[in-house]
């Protein structure tokens, strides 16, 4: 006797516990395989932009980091390296690595955060996130120490940052970087042969590069689907140039090789810190630039290989001391664009992996 | 480092597509018009040498006497990259064509355009409100929308 | 060129942005403190005193919380709810999908209109007696957003706040003293009134 299934029409989210934040598919499914989806955004569509014009730029800064929150000092990089392109702000050679610390701290925490609640959709209800959540701990105690602040840090400034690294700083994250790499390990010790996670993970959700190219998928994403585009190495930012790092890359472009991808990026990550710290020069942190300050008319983008993927700014001036306008290039948004063609014709519990593997956040998807 | 692609290259990749005159030089970018704003794509994305297949944003400013979209393009094989503004003067109806069947990274940012400039972006796949909610009151990104709620 | 059709569902868009407008035009006061979640006839004709405590001791120490988090304070809470900061030593580490099954809502991070009359139905669906904690500036009053034209400014437009924490994000510590607050809060409340 053949069976024949009707297509069913579900809502999954916003208020749902594995979309990462407030993201909503409305999906039509055959028996359990997905054949169409539509995603919907603008549940934290808080308009940043637009209340941007309305700030002077150094109002701005706590604005952006509350863009992508989980990573908030490397939209303040970006966003400081935008204005400061715009009006030509030199920052003081201490501060440059500072602020590379800084962003690598953060692209640690990020992707600890994206790797745990990778797993926890997978169904290790929240213990891989815990063991993630100790170091994250640690990382967020050190970057407290220097900005006074837990998640939000509003830290850097135009020509430099706002304070200088307090002594018990750098103790600190050398012990920090010395039992990282262990812990890291340990990771991989439990999870990385895993036969459900390889079961689940590997050949799934497939991105080939060429539809990743096409939809400007950016940062561990495009690159688990095997395309070498890191912007610390083709536009290098900051003093990125003067770091030995590899980019590391997948080959399928699955589930499984966007979850090793972000791995060895935290490796790669401590080893730019090692090499920050030892190489960290000696100076002033700050270049002042007064308060409500008028930078030139023109226009200008800066973007850095942030820890979800390219985090551009666009800033027009129109010579007064508020944005006419800013925009952001928010990776989040912009990586989620290939999702129909990588759910369709997946189970539905699959569509939950994929999606977590891309590891989005909300507040910059919908901005 | 991603250089910007110079004038001479961008001229003799497309003099035999288009006309001189459908597109002009300003600083380091290229200004055009909607009607050969899909040609040039085209031509660009698949030029040898130049080959812009990613397409990394899209935006658009609101100025005084016209709309601005703005394209920035990179080329991951050569690692340059090339900024490309539509002018839009029509301010009461502006529409512009879509180039989300070249690169499927475009929609999204079009469709969050038009949400919040209300600028048309014609044969999109679906063009409708992705941020704000279907029959919400104006552009919000708009000069004349005002700050605030 | 290829033009792809993508899925689109005008009625359902139409029906929630009904949805949206109504909640938006009926909600422009704030909705003041909950008080008696009992009708007046039982109010006035029922007094218990033992039952109170005992109720209340339960109430106050399995406080489950549903995940309706939406924006920055949700790692904040997730920080302290995690081993470090240690929810479970108030009975709260669990987290709740489902709104039938939680008694308190966290409102941690920013409120949009388009989200709105989601939260008030996980909160609709919620069994009493149910609470709310006001997280964070943006749970207060819109916090840095108060002025965008797509932010609710505060939950108690929408919802009955019985605790504010302000910060943004308020650090661990302020969400357990807030937390300490609605304990206490909870202590004193009785069946036949709540406040």
């Amino acid at each position: 006797m053949a069976h024949s299934t009707d297509s069913v029409f579900i809502n999954l989210g916003p208020v749902h516990p594995s979309t990462h934040g407030v993201f909503r598919m409305r999906a039509h499914i055959d028996g359990e395989v997905i054949t169409d989806i539509e995603p919907v955004f603008g549940y934290l569509h808080r308009g940043i932009e637009k209340l941007a014009e309305g700030k002077s730029y150094r109002q701005v800064i706590p604005l952006t980091d509350r863009l992508d929150y989980v990573a908030s000092m490397n939209n303040n990089l970006a966003y400081c390296m935008a204005v400061e392109k715009l009006a030509g702000i030199e920052v003081p050679e201490r501060a440059v690595y500072i602020r590379v610390i800084m962003a690598e701290l953060q692209r640690i925490i990020s992707h600890l955060l994206g790797i745990g609640s990778f797993f926890n959709d997978m169904g290790t209800f929240f213990t891989p996130f815990f063991y993630m959540f100790i170091q994250k701990e640690k990382i967020t105690d050190l970057l407290e120490m220097v900005s006074g602040q837990r998640l939000l840090f509003n830290y850097m400034r135009f020509g430099g940052v706002s304070h200088d690294l307090p002594d018990p700083f750098l103790p600190a994250l050398s012990q920090f970087l010395r039992e990282m790499p262990a812990e890291i390990d340990k990771y991989e010790r439990l999870l990385k042969e895993n036969e459900i996670v390889l079961a689940r993970s590997r050949n799934v959700g497939v991105l080939s590069r060429e539809m990743a190219i096409n939809s400007s998928i950016s940062g561990p994403v495009l690159r688990a689907s095997g395309v070498n585009w890191d912007i610390r190495k083709a536009d290098p930012y900051s003093c990125y140039d003067r770091f030995d790092f590899d980019v590391p890359t997948g080959s399928n472009g699955d589930c499984y090789d966007r979850y090793r991808v972000r791995i060895e990026e935290l490796r790669q990550s401590l080893r730019i810190l090692e090499q920050a710290v030892s190489k960290l020069p000696k100076g002033k942190v700050i270049n002042p630039v007064p308060l409500r300050f008028k930078p030139p008319v023109g226009e200008a983008y800066s973007h850095i290989e942030g820890n979800k993927g390219e985090l551009g700014f666009y800033i027009v001036s129109d010579g007064s001391d508020k944005p006419y306008r800013m925009h952001v290039r928010a990776p989040s948004l912009l990586n989620l664009s290939a999702l129909r063609e990588m759910l369709i014709g997946w189970k539905l519990a699959d569509a939950i992996i994929i999606f977590g593997s891309i590891d989005i956040c909300l507040g910059e998807v919908d901005r | 480092m991603t250089i910007k692609l110079s004038r001479e290259i961008i001229n003799h990749s497309l003099h035999e597509h288009v006309s001189s005159t459908d597109y002009s030089f300003e600083s380091e970018a290229v200004v055009t018009d909607s009607a050969s704003l899909v040609k040039i794509c085209e031509v660009l994305k698949s030029a040898p040498g130049i080959e812009l297949d990613y397409l990394s944003s899209v935006t658009a400013v609101d100025y005084p006497d016209y709309f601005e979209v703005v394209y920035l393009f990179y080329s991951i094989k050569h690692n340059h990259s090339l900024t490309l503004k539509v002018r839009c003067p029509d301010k009461q109806q502006p529409d512009i064509p879509s180039i989300t069947p070249l690169y499927n990274g475009a929609n999204y940012q079009e469709r969050e355009i038009y949400d919040l400039f209300g600028i048309s972006f014609v044969s999109h796949p679906k063009l409708r409100r992705i941020f704000l909610w279907e029959g919400y009151p104006g552009h919000p990104l708009r000069k004349d929308y005002g700050i605030g709620s | 060129m290829e033009v792809r059709i993508e899925p689109c569902y005008p009625e359902i868009d139409a029906h929630e942005s009904r949805v949206i407008e109504d909640l938006k035009s009926s909600s422009t006061q704030p909705i003041a403190e909950p008080s008696g979640w009992l009708d007046e006839e039982i109010n006035r004709n029922i007094l218990v005193t033992t039952v109170d405590k005992l109720l209340n001791w339960g109430r106050k120490t399995s406080l489950w919380t549903e995940t309706s988090f939406t924006a920055c304070c949700t790692f904040e809470f997730i920080s302290t709810s995690s081993s470090r900061f240690d929810i479970a030593r108030f009975g709260m580490e669990v987290l709740r999908s489902s709104p039938r099954h939680s008694d308190l809502i966290v409102t941690a991070g920013t409120l949009t209109w388009k989200m709105a009359p989601q939260i008030k139905r996980v909160y609709d669906q919620m069994a009493e007696p149910k609470w709310v904690i006001a997280m964070g500036a943006c749970g207060i009053s819109g916090g840095i957003f108060a002025d965008s034209y797509s932010v609710v400014p505060g939950y108690n437009r929408i919802l009955p706040v019985d605790v504010y924490i302000p910060g943004c994000p308020p650090r661990p510590e302020a969400l357990l003293a807030g937390i300490e607050k609605l304990r206490k809060k909870i202590e004193q409340s009785s069946i036949s009134n709540k406040s």
